[in-house]
Parts: structure tokens; C-alpha cells; sequence
């Protein structure tokens, strides 16, 4: 086996094999766990770096193995695969170090790390699936894997959250199965390919291409949380903190907004399903997704359900993005995937934080956090300034791309829903940051658990992660043409997908 | 190659003899010893017929039709290979599993190595007096270690199942009467020119006979009645034999007259089978949704993935069919062991058997708990398990028959196999009760199980060697 090969499977191991080593561990072996844990997200940043590197330079990397006779379990380093890749591992390492501060002292930790880290070894297989095949098996391994984290307190209220989330994902794997099979009944292979697969296909496909189209986005947009397939995600947010900031806002997520794109963009192609007529109806969905995901968060008092809505509504820009014809909407799509992951996951760590640190839950609880908190309050501010689209955020550069790319492509009406949403975004974060930042605090706190220490509002490994990814908020909003940024790498992407050069 | 043949009907009954010596609840050292051996063998039978093609062994040089013919193929082999892959963990947990005194273990051993010895023969019978011979083995085993738990449950349980074997392969013996008079053999090799479409009536009448009998003894829906007391009443190693391993032998039978002699007549009759499967799908998930015990709810999740079984019958003609059927064989034999196995451990430890009770099991029995989600992944179909590859086959050998009803069928049981499944591994999540304290287990419990469900699991990473085998020298 060549390196070339390797790479993509040390990728695998570098968050299988500490995952399995964990469980081996005993619960009180709390150094040790910690230890592999950060190892192993190290050990990945270096492999992603390694492979960013090597796919610039126009290397490629990948392997398969037969499953059966004429199927592939194939992995391959792409672009698309590592935009993704890069996004997990990074917020991975820092999701590992919120979370060990988090879950100081609580219970079950060797269970929480241990699937935790199969979460990611899931992610990691889907972003760098060369087929559906293979993309299916690490989608539904994400789903069995989120479930312990899912009902990690042992609560009924978290089973019911857990049931909840299992009927959604498990009905909608049925529907991805069912796509998928018929497309290799069809075409003979699944595998992901620039521009799309399916074009050669006789015109007598046709309706069931389009039949194949509505299961397989159905089974990717129940992950997507694509109206009205959404219904698990807020119930989910019974899970602690790490799990919703990092699965719920990034990986899961996440990974049926790929898989969205992965279908329209390398199965169908873009140009395909534009003929077939399919991206019309898919960006109405995602604008309906869009609106009515932001007016639900509107009325959400509990402040991770209040994000959770949130993250109905920015999710589907990505897939509107996507289902907007042309290269200028896919790059506003593919940056926000990227941007929408670091200022969601910001917002997470500072609910989080105010949970553990003061005991409050509600947005009605937030009078005067401003100034018991400011650092926390600070980045929570920056990404929530970021979702509206606030110039000099990352939030602005995703909006940009995606209202140019709709008009160019002749649908105003996405430009109007986009500032439907940003208005919208105004009405439930602005109340947030006008009572954290004004309103006197009150005598005492719900709950607090961790008292301050001079400038440490909080323990530190609480405080440090949604600070970077503030910052990193701000620098993407700051620097959009810089040579690494996720909009360069975007560009790279919508020009392979639609074979052409894109002017900045 | 002969040797391998022989040493597979031969080791069995040595070490159930030798056990049978030995005296109760002994003898469970030399067993596990042979059976490493036996699956050597088995290895060794199914790499040589996957190279070399299908053999055929005359016993003592006299070939059919006088004397007996022992046969491998591909379909055999695979058999062959997943009984001895399957005892072998077993007897491993049944060791730990009986204490030197439990009266439930005293005649286990012996009848396990006729159970094992029989269902070798029957593997490699190639004549239709031969399989009934080594059919009666495998039932009347099956039923003395389903009565050796020695409660007035059991005995009940085994009485039931005794009736049920005995009816079963009562009729099977009139069809093989019936074949003999009409054609003057029962060798299949001999047989398979011989049966055409224009055959007489009678032998229609062997053949319904035949399938009715083997129906029963699979316990295919509605036949299953039987199953659901015997499988969930015996001792934890039983029952994993039983649903792992015993219920196909008649469902490969099934599949041998299927595809060889009665291949001209059953043609007409191919959605019968895939018609009760669907409906012990539905049924046998329905009451394992509905089972209040933890082990009747697993002996109806066999009933339901048996039902997988038949759907395959009507597909046939498409390549993968055959290929999907042995995988979910492969695929419930190894989860369902595993599932039982891990459900002995549990019983154990909490003493009691329902599901209500498991609370908390999560933290107390970790591994355990494992093996049942991985065994369960298998049953569900989910990806990568064995039991998604044989999902993926069976739906895309619908899809090319356009048999669409299968394929919505086949996924719609993975659906309700998950409600059953989670309705475990959900109540196992629970905050454990105060003071519930469970009873130490033996670590050997643990682990085989884990063993087992795995094995389960990582077939589904390799089902390239399994295709071919059994795509060879069918």
C-alpha cells in the first residue's frame, strides 16, 4: 500500500483507534483519556494539513476495498471532502477541550469520549466517501453513534429526545437506502465524480431519476433538518453542551448538508439537475426552511432551542446555495457550511458556558450576564452579529455569495429571503444581546457553579474555544481573499463542479 | 479433501460420546478442543471448494445409488463453515456458562456434539433418506437440550417443539417415500433429470408435503408457534444454538430441494414462501415489540428474521439472491448467538428476565450491553453489518425483478426491527435503580457474546470470499 493510500485511512484510525482505546480504559483513568483524546485530534490536524497540502499540489489520495462483488467501500481526498474534514477536525480539537473542562467531575466520561470519537471517525468516513455506498455506511453509523450522546444523562426526558431523533434518522436512512440501491440497480456504481453521473443516462430515466432524487434528498435533508423533515433537532438539545455544539450544529448537521451537496453537485450535476428541473423546488424548500426555521426561534424562551431553530433556518443556506444554478451560489453555499459551523459552534459554547457556569437556560435568564461574563458575552455577540450578517463577519461574505449567485442565476426572490431571514435573525438575537449587555443583572444567579477569578469569568478551557472561534469569525468576515481562507478553497470547488474559471 | 468430509460428521460424535462417558455436566474441554479443530476443517473444505469446485465423496467406495455419497458445494461449505464458527464461541460460553452443579447443564454436552454432528451430515448429505436421517438428529437433539433445563416451563416448551419436529419431519419422510416410488431413488444427483414439469401428481403432493414439513420445523410464519416457548424458555446457550443454528438446517434443506429436484414444480409456487416470510416479518416484529420478557422478545425477532429467509424464493433467477439469503443466514446466525448470549449474561447478572428490568444495565455491564447493539445493528440491517449486505442484495435483486413489494418489505422489517432493538439498548440507558445490584458474571460471558456480534458486524466490511464461495460449484 502506497502512502497515498494510508493517509486517508490514518484519517480514520486517528479518531477510531483512541475511541476504541477509550472504552478499554477504566472510567478513573481521567489523565490517560485525556491524553489520547487530544492526541488523536492532533494527530488529525496534522493528517489534514498533510492532505490539504498534497491536494493543492494536486495530489491524489485515496483506496477501496470490495464489499461485495462489484461494490466498493472507496475513500478518496477531494476538495469538497476536505472543505468539510478541515471544518470537523479543527472544531473537533476544540470540542475535545471545551468538553473535558465541561465534564469535569460528572459521570460516564469514558462512555461520552468513547462515542464521541466514533462521531468523528463517522464524519471523517463521509467526508471523504467516494461513493454513496460508502457514504451511507458512515451516515448511519453518525446516526448510532450520536444516540449514547443523545441520552447521555439517562433522563426520560433525554430518551424521549433520543426516540425522537432515532425515528427521524432511522426513516430517513431507510429513504437514502432505498435511493441509493435503485441508482446502482440503474447505473451499476454510485461513486462521486465532477459535473455529475447520471447524464449519460437515457432520457427514458428520467422519472425515476426524479423519483431517486426526492428519497435521497429526503434521507440526507432529515440530518439537514430541511422543513418538514426538522422536527429532531431541537428535541435533541437535551444532549450537554459539546454534544449539541459540535454534532448538532457541526457534524450532523453538517453531514446531510454534504451529503445535499455531494447528490445535486457529483451525482446529479449541476447542469443535469437544472434539465431535470429538480433545483427549483429544492431552493423553495430551503427558503421555506430558511423562514420558517427563523420564525419558530423567534418564540423559543429556552436558549439552546432558541439555537436550535436558529440552525434550521442557516443550515438550509447551504442548501439553497447549492440548489441556486450557477458557480456563484454554490460558492456562497459551500463557504457557509464553513462559516455557519464556527459561528454556530461559538454560540454553543457560550449557552453552554452560562449553563455551567451560572445555571441559566432561558433567554429571559440573560438580564445583565453582559457584565458578569463579558468574555463569553463578547464572542456569543460577535456570532450572533456574525448569523445576521452583520458586515466584517463571516457571516456577511456567506450572504454576499449567495444573493449574487441568485441573481445571477434570475431568483430575486432568494435575495428577498435572505433578508427576510437576517431580519429575523435581528429579532431573536438582538433581544439577547440588548438584555445581556443592558439590563441590570439580578441578585443572584439561577445556579452558579463556578465562581469568578479576576479577568476568568469561568474555567478556562470553557472560555478559550468560543473566543478562537469568534475570532476566527471576525478574521473570516476581515480577510475573505486571503490565500487559505474557506472562500478560496470554495472557488476551487464550484470551478472543478462546474469546469470553469470564476473571476473573484 | 475426504478426510475434511469425515473428520466433520466424526469429531462431533467422538466428543459427544466421549462426554456422554464422562458423566454429567463433563467434558466440556475436549469439545472445545475438537470444535477448533472441526472449524479448521471447515475452513480448509470451504478455501478447497472455492478454488476447486464442488466434490463428492463415495463412503467406503460405493457410490450412489447403492451406497452413500457424501457432497460439498458452495452452498454447503458456507453452512458448514458458520455452524462450526458459531459452536465454537458457543461451547466456549457454555462452559462458563453452566456452574459444575447446574442441573441445566448435566446432558449438555453430549447432546450438543449430536446436535453439531447432525447438522455436519446434513450439511453434507446428498440423498434425500440421508437428510432425513440427519433431520431427525438435528430435532431430536434440539429437543432433549430444550427439556434438559428440567423446569415444568422447559419440558412443556420441549413437549411443544417435540410434536412440531416430529410432524415436520414426519411429513418430510412421506415426501421421500413418495419420491422413491415414483422414481425408484432418492439420490439428488439422480433425481434432478428425472422431475420435470410434467411430473405425476403424487410427486406434486411429496413436494407440498416436503416444503410443509420443513416450513414447520423453520418455524416459518404461521408455523411458528413452537418457537417463541422452546427458544425462550432453555438456558441461554441452547437458545443461541437453537436460533442460531438449527432452524436453518431445515431452511437449507428447503433451499436444496428448492433449487435441485423440485426446481421444475416449484416455479409455480415461488410467492408462497415470499408471502409468509413478509407476514412473519410483520408478526414476529409486532410481538417482539410487544414482548414483556427479554428473551421471548429475541426468539420473535428470530421468528421475524426468518421471514428474510423466504423472501429470496421468488428472486431467485436474478444472481445475488442466493448470495443475499446465505448472508442473512450468516448474518442471523452470528447476531442472533451473540444476542442470546449477551441476554444470558444479563439474566444473570439481574436476575430477572425483563425488559423492564434492565435499567441501568449500561453502566453495570458495558460490554455486554455492546454486543447486544452490535448483534442488534445486524438484525436492524444497518450499515456495515452483515445483515445490510444481505438487505443490499436481497433489494437489489428486487429491483431487477422488479418486485418492488420485496424490496419495501425487506425495509420496512429493518424499521420495525429497530423499534424492538431500541426499546432494549433505551430502557438499558436508563439511570440504574437504587440499590439494584447486579451479581458478578464471568468475564469468558462477556466477551464471547462480544465476540460473536462483532464477527457479526465486520462480515459486513468482507462479503467478497462468502459471494464467491457460494456462487461456486452450485
Amino acid at each position: 500500500m502506497t502512502t497515498n493510500e494510508w493517509l486517508p485511512l490514518a484519517v480514520l484510525a486517528s479518531s477510531l483507534m483512541p475511541g476504541l482505546m477509550i472504552f478499554a480504559l477504566p472510567e478513573s483513568r481521567v489523565g490517560l483519556r485525556t491524553l489520547l483524546n487530544l492526541a488523536g485530534a492532533l494527530a488529525k490536524l496534522a493528517l489534514v494539513v498533510i492532505l490539504i497540502a498534497g491536494v493543492a499540489a494536486g495530489e491524489r489520495y485515496g483506496v477501496r476495498f470490495a464489499v461485495l462483488p462489484g461494490v466498493d467501500l472507496a475513500f478518496k481526498v477531494d476538495a469538497l471532502g476536505l472543505l468539510f474534514m478541515t471544518l470537523s477536525t479543527i472544531l473537533w480539537l476544540l470540542t475535545t477541550l471545551y468538553a473535558i473542562g465541561y465534564l469535569e467531575g460528572a459521570p460516564h466520561r469514558r462512555r461520552f469520549f468513547g462515542f464521541f470519537s466514533l462521531c468523528v471517525t463517522a464524519t471523517m468516513g463521509i467526508s471523504m466517501a467516494a461513493n454513496l455506498f460508502t457514504f451511507f455506511i458512515f451516515y448511519e453509523l453518525l446516526t448510532l453513534s450520536t444516540f449514547p450522546l443523545v441520552v447521555h444523562r439517562g433522563t426520560g426526558k433525554a430518551m424521549r429526545g433520543g426516540t425522537i431523533y432515532l425515528a427521524y434518522t432511522l426513516a430517513g436512512g431507510t429513504a437514502l437506502l432505498t435511493g441509493i440501491v435503485w441508482l446502482n440497480h440503474l447505473l451499476g456504481h454510485t461513486e462521486f465524480a465532477d459535473a455529475g453521473i447520471l447524464a449519460g443516462l437515457g432520457s427514458e430515466h428520467a422519472g425515476s431519476l426524479k423519483i431517486i432524487f426526492v428519497l435521497l434528498i429526503a434521507g440526507v435533508g432529515v440530518k439537514a433538518a430541511l422543513f418538514p423533515l426538522h422536527g429532531w433537532l431541537p428535541q435533541a438539545m437535551v444532549a450537554p453542551a459539546p454534544v449539541s455544539a459540535l454534532l448538532h450544529a457541526v457534524a450532523v448537521v453538517k453531514a446531510g448538508a454534504f451529503g445535499i451537496v455531494r447528490i445535486v453537485d457529483e451525482i446529479y450535476g449541476p447542469e443535469f439537475a437544472q434539465s431535470l428541473g429538480l433545483l427549483q423546488p429544492l431552493a423553495v424548500l430551503a427558503a421555506i426552511t430558511i423562514v420558517w426555521g427563523s420564525c419558530r426561534a423567534l418564540f423559543q424562551d429556552d436558549l439552546k432551542k432558541r439555537l436550535a431553530f436558529s440552525t434550521v433556518s442557516q443550515v438550509s443556506y447551504i442548501t439553497l446555495g447549492v440548489a441556486i444554478f450557477g458557480p456563484l451560489g454554490t460558492i456562497g453555499g459551500l463557504v457557509h457550511l464553513v462559516h455557519q459551523g464556527i459561528m454556530k459552534i461559538t454560540l454553543f459554547f457560550c449557552a453552554g458556558n452560562y449553563a455551567e457556569t451560572l445555571g441559566i437556560h432561558k433567554v429571559s435568564e440573560m438580564n445583565g450576564v453582559g457584565r458578569r461574563m463579558p468574555l463569553t458575552t463578547l464572542a456569543f455577540s460577535i456570532g450572533a452579529l456574525g448569523m445576521m450578517g452583520v458586515p466584517l463577519t463571516a457571516g456577511a461574505i456567506s450572504k454576499i455569495w449567495l444573493s449574487d449567485g441568485a441573481r445571477a442565476a434570475g431568483m430575486e426572490w432568494a435575495v428577498w429571503v435572505l433578508w427576510t431571514s437576517s431580519l429575523l435573525n435581528a429579532a431573536y438575537f438582538l433581544p439577547i444581546l440588548w438584555r445581556a449587555w443592558t439590563r441590570p443583572a439580578p441578585l443572584a444567579w439561577p445556579e452558579e457553579h463556578i465562581p469568578a477569578r479576576s479577568w476568568r469569568e469561568t474555567a478556562l478551557l470553557l472560555l478559550l474555544p468560543p473566543l478562537f472561534t469568534a475570532a476566527a469569525t471576525v478574521a473570516a468576515g476581515l480577510f475573505p481573499d486571503a490565500a487559505a481562507t474557506p472562500l478560496a478553497w470554495a472557488r476551487l470547488i464550484a470551478e472543478s463542479e462546474y469546469q470553469m474559471r470564476i473571476a473573484p | 479433501m475426504t478426510a475434511v468430509l469425515i473428520g466433520l460428521i466424526v469429531l462431533p460424535l467422538a466428543w459427544a460420546t466421549l462426554a456422554f462417558l464422562l458423566g454429567p455436566g463433563r467434558g466440556a474441554v475436549p469439545a472445545i478442543v475438537a470444535l477448533a479443530v472441526q472449524l479448521g476443517l471447515a475452513a480448509t473444505l470451504a478455501h478447497g471448494v472455492s478454488v476447486d469446485g464442488a466434490l463428492v465423496h463415495p463412503v467406503g467406495g460405493w457410490g450412489a445409488p447403492l451406497g452413500i455419497e457424501l457432497a460439498a458445494d458452495g452452498l454447503s461449505a458456507a453452512m458448514l463453515l458458520l455452524n462450526q464458527a458459531i459452536a465454537l464461541p458457543l461451547a466456549i460460553y457454555a462452559r462458563a456458562y453452566f456452574a459444575a452443579d447446574d442441573p441445566a447443564g448435566r446432558h449438555f454436552w453430549p447432546l450438543a456434539g449430536f446436535l453439531v454432528a447432525g447438522l455436519n451430515a446434513l450439511f453434507l448429505a446428498a440423498d434425500l433418506f440421508n437428510l432425513y436421517v440427519t433431520l431427525e438428529l438435528v430435532g431430536l437433539a434440539a429437543v432433549g437440550l430444550v427439556a434438559a433445563g428440567g423446569g415444568t416451563q422447559q419440558v412443556a416448551a420441549a413437549l411443544r417443539y417435540l410434536f412440531a419436529t416430529l410432524l415436520g419431519s414426519g411429513a418430510y419422510l412421506l415426501a421421500v417415500a413418495l419420491v422413491y416410488g415414483a422414481y425408484g431413488t432418492v439420490s439428488i444427483a439422480t433425481l434432478l433429470p428425472l422431475v420435470t414439469a410434467e411430473a405425476p401428481r403424487l410427486i406434486l403432493i411429496a413436494g407440498a408435503l416436503a416444503g410443509i414439513g420443513l416450513a414447520l420445523k423453520t418455524a416459518l410464519f404461521p408455523f411458528h408457534f413452537w418457537l417463541p416457548p422452546a427458544h425462550g424458555s432453555a438456558p441461554a446457550p441452547v437458545s443461541a444454538l437453537l436460533s442460531a443454528l438449527v432452524v436453518k438446517a431445515s431452511f437449507y434443506l428447503i433451499l436444496r430441494l428448492w433449487l435441485g429436484p423440485f426446481a421444475p414444480l416449484a416455479a409455480a409456487a415461488d410467492w408462497l414462501p415470499a408471502t409468509l416470510g413478509a407476514a412473519a416479518i410483520f408478526w414476529g416484529s409486532w410481538q417482539a415489540i410487544r414482548a414483556v420478557k427479554l428473551k421471548r422478545l429475541i426468539a420473535y425477532s428470530t421468528v421475524a428474521q426468518l421471514g428474510y429467509l423466504f423472501l429470496i424464493f421468488p428472486l431467485l433467477a436474478q444472481t445475488g439472491a442466493l448470495q443475499a439469503g446465505v448472508m442473512q443466514v450468516f448474518a442471523h446466525g452470528l447476531a442472533k448467538a451473540g444476542m442470546f448470549a449477551a441476554a444470558g449474561v444479563i439474566i444473570k447478572a439481574t436476575g430477572q428476565d425483563t425488559v423492564a428490568g434492565l435499567a441501568g444495565v449500561v453502566e453495570r455491564l458495558p460490554v455486554t450491553l455492546f454486543a447486544f447493539g452490535l448483534a442488534g445493528m445486524t438484525l436492524m440491517g444497518l450499515p456495515p453489518s452483515s445483515g445490510f449486505l444481505a438487505k443490499w442484495l436481497l433489494i437489489e435483486a428486487a429491483l431487477a425483478q422488479g418486485a418492488w413489494i420485496i424490496a419495501i418489505v425487506a425495509l420496512a422489517g429493518g424499521l420495525l426491527a429497530a423499534i424492538y432493538i431500541f426499546r432494549v439498548l433505551r430502557q438499558a440507558f436508563l439511570l440504574a435503580p437504587e440499590g439494584g445490584d447486579v451479581a458478578p458474571v464471568p468475564r469468558t460471558l462477556e466477551w464471547t457474546a462480544f465476540a460473536l456480534s462483532a464477527t457479526s458486524v465486520l462480515l459486513g466490511l468482507r462479503g467478497v470470499e462468502l459471494m464467491r464461495l457460494v456462487g461456486s460449484g452450485g
